[in-house]
């Protein structure tokens, strides 16, 4: 897959961080303003998104690309399973028990193990989308014409 | 609100109906664009951020596939006439809407006004929510703490997504 011109790839520069920035944020104060996982993941994988089709990139690269976001992706849904677990084991004995302190309502601390829930679900979220978008371009490219 | 909202309504009606007729499949997406965006207004006008932004989010996304799509493979739609099938589903389409509208029209009397409905799950769910889970964001309170098997279901659901898409995609075979 080839990039595009060179203003595209000026503009994606200066943009991709601050959207990558933005949806970092998104994820973490998700239990404390509007938005969360879902939300703050949908939108790292659009600037993940956005560079992929700015930059272009050889037929290999995407592959390896695609074969670690594979893993990230596993590893975020099993743990955020394993979060859940863990709820049953420590404190009473009920799953997706919020074992850690609560802490003050307001202060970017605080919640026990919803922030956790936010990062693993946002990681799950955007490794997804990430894939299906770059499975769209390898698999085109590897089909016979 | 009720009146923007309707007009809203109406509008997305409108490109939708336009989506599914135009000969140009780059405007029919886009006309997809309408529905959605105007959902995302109906969000912001019933109090429901959280939702709002995951609409406005998961709509840019699918339009830039969708964008990449059409151009990738063909612009024109292919029409076909109209045969004996083709009229069957026609006239079987009225008829279900014609039965709805009637249905609608019943069950409209006694339903309460948009918004003001008193729902028991709702009103224990938001009294004291916010000491009970800790967390500000009574959404992520719900959906992570009272609901977290629902939670824990869609992300198995993204992955069982991906998966497919990662089987049934693929035309050569992996070594």
């Amino acid at each position: 897959m080839k990039g595009m011109t060179i203003i595209v790839k000026k503009t994606t520069q200066l943009i991709a961080g601050m959207i990558f920035m933005y949806g970092i944020y998104v994820i973490i104060h998700g239990h404390l303003t509007p938005g969360g996982g879902f939300a703050g993941g949908v939108i790292v994988a659009g600037s993940l998104i956005l560079v992929t089709l700015a930059y272009g990139g050889n037929f290999l690269n995407l592959i390896k690309e695609e074969a670690g976001t594979t893993i990230v992706e596993s590893l975020a849904t099993m743990m955020v399973i394993m979060i859940a677990t863990a709820g049953f084991i420590f404190g009473t004995h009920v799953f997706f028990n919020n074992f850690l302190p609560k802490g003050i309502v307001g202060q970017l601390i605080s919640a026990g193990v919803l922030p956790l829930y936010n990062i693993f679900i946002g990681t799950e979220v955007a490794a997804s989308i990430f894939i299906i978008f770059l499975s769209l371009i390898i698999f085109k490219e590897e089909s016979p014409q | 609100m009720e009146l923007a909202i309707s007009i809203i309504t109406g509008l997305m009606i409108i490109g939708a109906l336009y989506a599914i007729h135009a000969k140009d499949l780059l405007s029919s997406v886009i006309a997809c664009g309408i529905v959605g965006y105007s959902l995302v207004i109906c969000f912001l006008l019933l109090k429901a951020p959280d939702l709002a932004i995951v609409q406005i989010v998961v709509d840019t996304i699918t339009l830039i596939i969708m964008v990449a799509v059409v151009l990738d493979s063909s612009r024109e739609e292919k029409y076909s006439r109209l045969d004996t099938w083709g009229y069957v589903s026609a006239a079987t389409g009225v008829l279900l809407i014609g039965i709805l509208l009637w249905v609608f029209i019943n069950s409209i009397q006694t339903l309460d006004v948009l918004g003001k409905s008193t729902l028991r799950m709702a009103g224990s769910y938001i009294e004291g929510a916010a000491q009970r889970t800790g967390s500000a964001n009574l959404v992520t309170g719900v959906v992570f703490d009272f609901r977290g098997y629902d939670t824990m279901g869609e992300a198995v659901v993204l992955v069982t997504a991906v998966l497919g898409v990662l089987t049934i995609l693929r035309l050569k075979g992996k070594k």
